[in-house]
């Protein structure tokens, strides 16, 4: 068996190798960021909507990245964790009447607990049996919301409808507009915090862990802690995406969280490019828009244009935009210096 | 015990359902070591082939074999066309093909076929058996599914290609050097598999109905069976399959909890179980890493 086989999440070398030199990097993610945030002022509210949808699902991924790209380990069920942080969020406003920001830290905690508590099964499962394991907990989300035991908080399969936060201090911000400023706001603080989380020690760990179990061990790493907490953390990150999404969208329902919405974020995260943490934006915007470019071609068949363009861009850039990205800026960068070793 | 022994009998026969899913599931994790998650919506476009056919007034068995043979052309097809030029490609890369493909087959199903459901009819008649227990068409799945396995065997113990099949899976580079073409076994794989996966819907379908998205439940439940007899071993994958049939159907009624509502968790639950006290199933081989 080679390292592959071992270590299946592994395509890419690490998010720290990712950058050319910092200085091309940091002025491209500032630009990226002013776009961001002027973008909602020429915007009509419904693309606004959707905006806020691609960023919060960026943070749904970004916090996958943590798990696969980081941590190389598998999920195909953080649906089930944004579901959870969305009804987290919803029976936090609806029953006991929280502001609606406090409900992010509270979906981030229970998450990350829940988490932390799949990640212990699923530390004796790798790979494909990983990915299985959370398959099933996609799959079988909806049911456990559906449950009648729960339905007095979760309002079964009804679902609960929430109300609409106005912007505060009467800033002349629509809803939508003002939504929209708060998730960037908190896709920013998360996306630091993992940027940070990854250049840490325990960055390092985790990476470790992703690149050679035993050689992690050897070296002291607690594997079985980092690989739960890795868990639990990516969770959290999902779980304060679900939150959000909750608010934004005003409701949530069993049948909204299905396993496709675990697809889609693991689709989204492929197509980012793994272990590439600002690849999560480009995963979201997949996820937003790519289902209605693929209804433009035919509406009847937008499933099937959908599969189809998912084959392409794995045919065309199999490491994601994070690879693509990568390979451009090895090309720019041996153009600008020529290294005869290279 | 009368309901004891009655809920087992009837595990048993939807137990049969996912073994046939079972099967064709480890099918195709003996030639690529992937679980693959179009499986189901693969068979259930192999299950609209069969019902179109019969409704252009073909017999139902001459259907049934014109169906296994499409599906089984259209398997290594898929192999060739899609899954051979991303050979090397990390797995990720191998699970969002799986998804492009479940979303292809299920919107082209959905497309041609419309979301309508539709009844399939069963070649095993109607009426009861053992005392009401188990339908013709519950017993008669049971047989073909037990006959599958039995020829599945033989194809393996008894024939030459059967033999290079195995050999490509275990160890392909000693495989491509004794002269196997290692990548044609993988189509072959493929195929199999999707013929299989066909028989398992047409079995299936009687008792579901026939709708594109009938198979995303019954494909867990599959994975279940395959993985508590151990993907590696045809045989555990029947076992196991009819396991959780009956699992299933105790736990729905001796567990107070666990009504038609919990089913699916129970699918979830015997897979981490599993995987967590005995990773290699029932019957599978275990898998011994060199470090």
């Amino acid at each position: 068996m080679d390292a592959r086989d071992e270590n299946p999440a592994i395509s890419e070398p690490p998010a720290d190798r990712a950058g050319i030199r910092f200085g091309a990097l940091g002025w491209t993610g500032l630009a990226v960021v002013v776009v961001l945030a002027a973008l909602p002022l020429f915007l009509a509210n419904f693309t606004i909507f959707q905006l806020t949808m691609m960023l919060i699902y960026a943070i749904a991924i970004l916090g996958l990245n943590l798990l696969t790209g980081i941590n190389g380990q598998f999920s195909l069920g953080h649906g089930a964790f944004y579901a959870i942080g969305a009804y987290t969020a919803a029976i936090l406003m609806e029953n006991f009447g929280l502001a609606y920001g406090w409900t992010l830290p509270a979906a981030g905690l229970i998450c990350f607990v829940s988490g932390f508590l799949f990640g212990l099964p699923a530390l004796r499962l790798e790979g494909i049996y990983l990915a299985l394991a959370t398959f099933g907990l996609a799959v079988a989300m909806p049911q456990f919301l559906k449950l009648s035991v729960l339905e007095p908080w979760t309002g079964g399969v009804q679902g609960i409808v929430i109300t609409k936060p106005d912007a505060p201090f009467g800033l002349p911000l629509s809803q939508d507009q003002w939504l929209y400023y708060f998730t960037l706001v908190v896709a920013l603080l998360l996306y630091w915090f993992a940027a940070n989380l990854v250049a840490s020690r325990s960055g390092r760990a985790l990476m470790a862990i992703r690149d050679n179990p035993l050689a992690a061990r050897a070296m002291g790493v607690n594997n079985a802690l980092y690989k739960s907490l890795a868990f639990g953390i990516s969770a959290a990150f999902t779980g304060i995406a679900g939150a959000l999404g909750a608010i934004v969208v005003q409701f949530v329902a069993p049948d909204s969280f299905t396993f496709a919405l675990s697809v889609a974020l693991f689709v989204g995260l492929v197509v980012g490019g793994v272990g590439w943490l600002p690849g999560a934006l480009v995963g979201g915007a997949f996820i937003v828009f790519i289902p209605n470019v693929a209804e433009l071609f035919n509406k009847a068949l937008a499933g099937a244009v959908y599969g189809v363009i998912l084959i392409l861009l794995i045919y065309l850039m199999p490491t994601g935009a994070g690879g693509l990205v990568r390979k451009v800026a090895d090309f720019v960068g041996r153009r600008m210096k020529p290294r005869p070793d290279r | 015990m009368e309901i004891f022994i009655q809920q087992i009998v009837s595990g048993i026969a939807t137990g049969a359902i996912y073994a046939c899913m079972a099967l064709a599931i480890v099918m195709i994790y003996q030639a690529i070591h992937n679980l693959n998650f179009a499986q189901g919506e693969m068979a259930m476009f192999s299950t609209f082939i069969a019902w179109q056919l019969i409704a252009w007034g073909t017999p139902y068995w001459i259907a049934f074999a014109l169906t296994l043979a499409i599906s089984f052309i259209g398997g290594v097809v898929i192999e060739r066309l899609v899954f051979k030029p991303i050979e090397n490609a990390p797995i990720l890369s191998y699970v969002v093909v799986f998804i492009a493909l479940f979303a292809i087959f299920n919107s082209l199903a959905g497309f041609i076929w419309n979301f309508e459901i539709k009844p399939f009819p069963t070649p095993f008649g109607s009426g009861a058996l053992f005392g009401g227990l188990m339908s013709p068409h519950q017993a008669g799945m049971i047989v073909v599914t037990v006959v599958v396995l039995a020829l599945l065997y033989f194809f393996f113990r008894f024939t030459r290609i059967g033999l290079a099949m195995r050999a490509a899976a275990v160890n392909p580079e000693s495989a491509r050097l004794v002269g196997i073409r290692v990548s044609w076994m993988t189509a072959l794989g493929w195929g199999m598999a999707s013929a299989i996966g066909a028989v398992a819907g047409m079995m299936i379908a009687p008792v579901v109905f026939l709708e594109p998205n009938m198979m995303v439940s019954i494909l867990l439940y599959g994975f279940a069976g395959a993985v508590l007899g151990g993907l590696t071993s045809p045989v555990g994958a029947v076992v196991g399959g009819l396991a959780v049939g009956v699992i299933e159907n105790l736990a729905g009624t001796y567990i107070p909890v666990v009504g038609p509502e919990l089913k699916l968790p129970i699918a979830l639950l015997v897979i981490v179980a599993v995987l967590v006290v005995r990773p290699s199933g029932l019957m599978g081989r275990k898998i011994v890493q060199r470090v």
